[in-house]
């Protein structure tokens, strides 16, 4: 196909090269970033299916589906696919890589090659972890934290997976040193640090915590297979070792993760609210220094996942008090988004739709993450599906209604065409109150004392589980006709030119969909990205 | 292109340097016979990283790089030093 009759335009044809080598072997960062969307989302949805299994075997005492054994399997597949698969290089790997660069008015990131290398040490890295699901013993039961002595000691597919985990750290470690490289040394002139969008600086924040935290996982991971293969000891006090060790090693890295999994959402959020409320952002400094902070703040907060691990008192103390902090910068992010808002002239399409219950869900999410965050409640609700609960509503409803959201308000640009509006609002609201339905009555049911990671439950939780499995549907039901109306619409809905949503960031000043140097002549920035009235001029 | 500019560092150094090493690597030792309690992990550590910080600063010359490569180094050994001694509030106390 020749650059003048490819429909689209833009990156997708002028550089008259076409076929599956022109994109996995690209080094444009519009390629990648859609290469990281079309993997990580494939695996969300892979992801979706084994938790709509779960909630199916859940929807009725005793076995419904599946047995114990097949249901430690599937939440650890579930977990696995869904956080090192989807959610940690999903923001970073596929909005990061598309808009960013452009954000930052730079013509690719610092280092494309190395770019296009951590794609393929993703794509390796879930590779791996998908053949350790059909190979060996089975796949991996162990929940995603791989916690020892069980992880040590069980026959499944545990070292395989655990090695395609590893190599996928690689690839967030290189990103991470990509980005922050970029946003240093390629922004264009004018683009001082204060005219940065607050998408770029979470996504600066993220990068800094996948740098440092990263390779202690990697490490963690290594003990493991250490453990496993040359039976070190480690973590076995029968021959001198610690296994409380491991949980500090593991959350070092996880809980931290979860703030790259995080921040990118909320520089989206930050990003898209504005637009829609036709109001520059409030607070802009406090929101870039809180997505710092809580960068910061969040590392050092790990232990409050081992309140009941028979951890030091005083750690539990001085990691509860650590915790707290780091409301302080979530809650500064969330009163911004909503100050923002006052007073603005709102439109309610679905890009905004899909940040406004962010902001919901994310609360929620957040403070009742304060009960697990302090150690008196923490043990009554510990292990049970209260977490399961909260961590949804800050996972799911916190990055994946940021994904959607993202999902809605940038892909028109890069694509050319866009959705139909009515079906996206339908889905959007069929997967709201599905969404509560399903997790809420989870929350209920954690402080009613039902545990997590069991197949089975006691007679008196069959209704809110009966309801909850049925949210899960109404939420399935959702997703299902976002996507159609999105691939339909992407592939062959209206064309989407210019700025109909009215961005003052600088990847609205180029052409849709980008030119594969994004742009003609090096910008010169002259404004703030949320300087609304300096575009009109 | 710049031109790199490489140290030479003489033998001297080097050797006592790695008389340093040897040094703190029989107080490692040495300190595995006193009764400290949970502050033996603590002397161990230090010592490790008196250790690492001399191989870092002449057997990797970070001794004789700019100030740019020193303070990357410094933040990364300062957020492993407090993971590590955040760490210790567990350890020392269980």
């Amino acid at each position: 196909m020749t650059v003048s009759d490819h429909p689209r335009g833009g990156f997708w044809s002028d550089t008259g090269r076409s076929g599956l080598g022109s994109w996995i072997f690209s080094t444009d960062h519009k390629r990648i970033g859609l290469l990281y969307l079309f993997a990580t989302f494939g695996f969300f949805l892979v992801g979706v299916v084994l938790g709509l299994l779960l909630k199916f075997e859940l929807m009725t005492p005793g076995r419904t589906i599946m047995g114990a054994e097949a249901y430690n399997a599937v939440f650890t597949v579930h977990g696995v696919t869904m956080i090192f698969l989807f959610i940690l290089p999903g923001f970073p790997g596929a909005f990061g890589n598309l808009v960013m660069p452009i954000q930052v008015g730079a013509r690719d990131v610092a280092f494309p090659r190395l770019n296009l290398l951590s794609w393929w040490l993703y794509m390796g890295g879930a590779l791996i972890v998908l053949t350790s699901l059909f190979t060996g013993n089975g796949p991996p039961d162990t929940g995603w934290t791989f916690y020892v002595p069980f992880s040590a000691r069980t026959g499944t597919n545990v070292s395989l997976a655990v090695f395609g985990v590893f190599i996928i750290g690689f690839s967030a470690i290189l990103t991470g040193l990509n980005f922050i490289t970029t946003i240093h040394r390629l922004r264009a002139e004018g683009m001082t640090w204060g005219r940065l969008t607050l998408f770029t600086w979470s996504l600066y924040a993220t990068a800094w915590v996948q740098i440092l935290a990263t390779p202690i996982l990697a490490i963690t991971l290594v003990l493991i297979m250490a453990e496993r293969m040359l039976g070190t000891g480690l973590f076995d006090p029968g021959r001198g070792g610690d296994p409380l060790m491991y949980q500090h090693l593991f959350w070092i890295y996880s809980h931290p993760a979860v703030y790259i999994m995080i921040l990118p959402a909320m520089g989206a959020i930050s990003d898209i609210i504005p637009v829609f409320s036709r109001k520059p952002v409030f607070g802009y400094k406090m929101i870039a220094f809180s997505s710092i902070a809580i960068a910061a703040a969040g590392s050092l907060v790990w232990g409050h996942h081992m309140f009941t691990s028979g951890m030091s008192d005083r750690a539990v103390l001085v990691f509860s008090f650590l915790t707290f902090i780091v409301a302080i910068p979530s809650a500064i992010k969330v009163f911004n988004w909503v100050s923002t808002l006052y007073k603005g002239s709102i439109s309610l399409e679905a890009p905004m739709l899909f940040a406004l219950s962010f902001i919901i869900l994310f609360s929620i999410g957040g403070l009742t993450g304060l009960i697990l965050g302090a150690a008196a409640t923490d043990v009554h609700v510990h292990d049970t599906q209260f977490v399961v609960g909260h961590f949804h509503y800050v996972m799911f409803g916190g990055t994946g209604f940021a994904f959607f959201a993202a999902m809605h308000y940038w892909l028109p640009k890069f694509f050319g065409r866009r959705y139909r509006e009515k079906p996206a609002v339908i889905a959007w609201a069929l997967m709201f109150i599905g969404f509560n339905i399903l997790y809420f009555t989870m929350k209920v049911l954690g402080m009613k004392g039902m545990p997590r990671r069991y197949y089975d439950y006691l007679p008196e939780f069959a209704t809110l589980n009966l309801v909850s499995t049925i949210g899960s549907w109404i939420l399935a039901v959702g997703l299902v006709i976002m996507l159609v109306n999105l691939i339909r619409g992407l592939l062959r809905g209206e064309p989407f030119e210019g700025n109909p949503w009215g961005g003052a960031t600088l990847e609205w000043s180029i052409p849709t969909p980008p030119p594969t140097e994004n742009f003609a002549r090096e910008p010169v920035v002259t404004h703030g990205p949320y300087d609304f009235t300096a575009m009109k001029e | 292109m710049d031109e790199q500019q490489h140290t030479i560092v003489s033998y001297g150094t080097l050797t006592a340097a790695w008389i340093a090493l040897l040094f703190l690597t029989a107080l490692t030792v040495g300190i595995t016979r006193l009764d400290l309690g949970g502050y033996k992990v603590l002397g161990a550590l230090t010592i490790a990283c008196l250790k690492g910080g001399v191989v870092i600063a002449f057997f990797m010359q970070m001794r004789y790089e700019g100030r740019l490569l020193r303070w990357l180094l410094f933040v990364a050994l300062v957020t492993l030093a407090i993971f590590i001694g955040i760490t210790f509030f567990d350890v020392l106390y269980r």
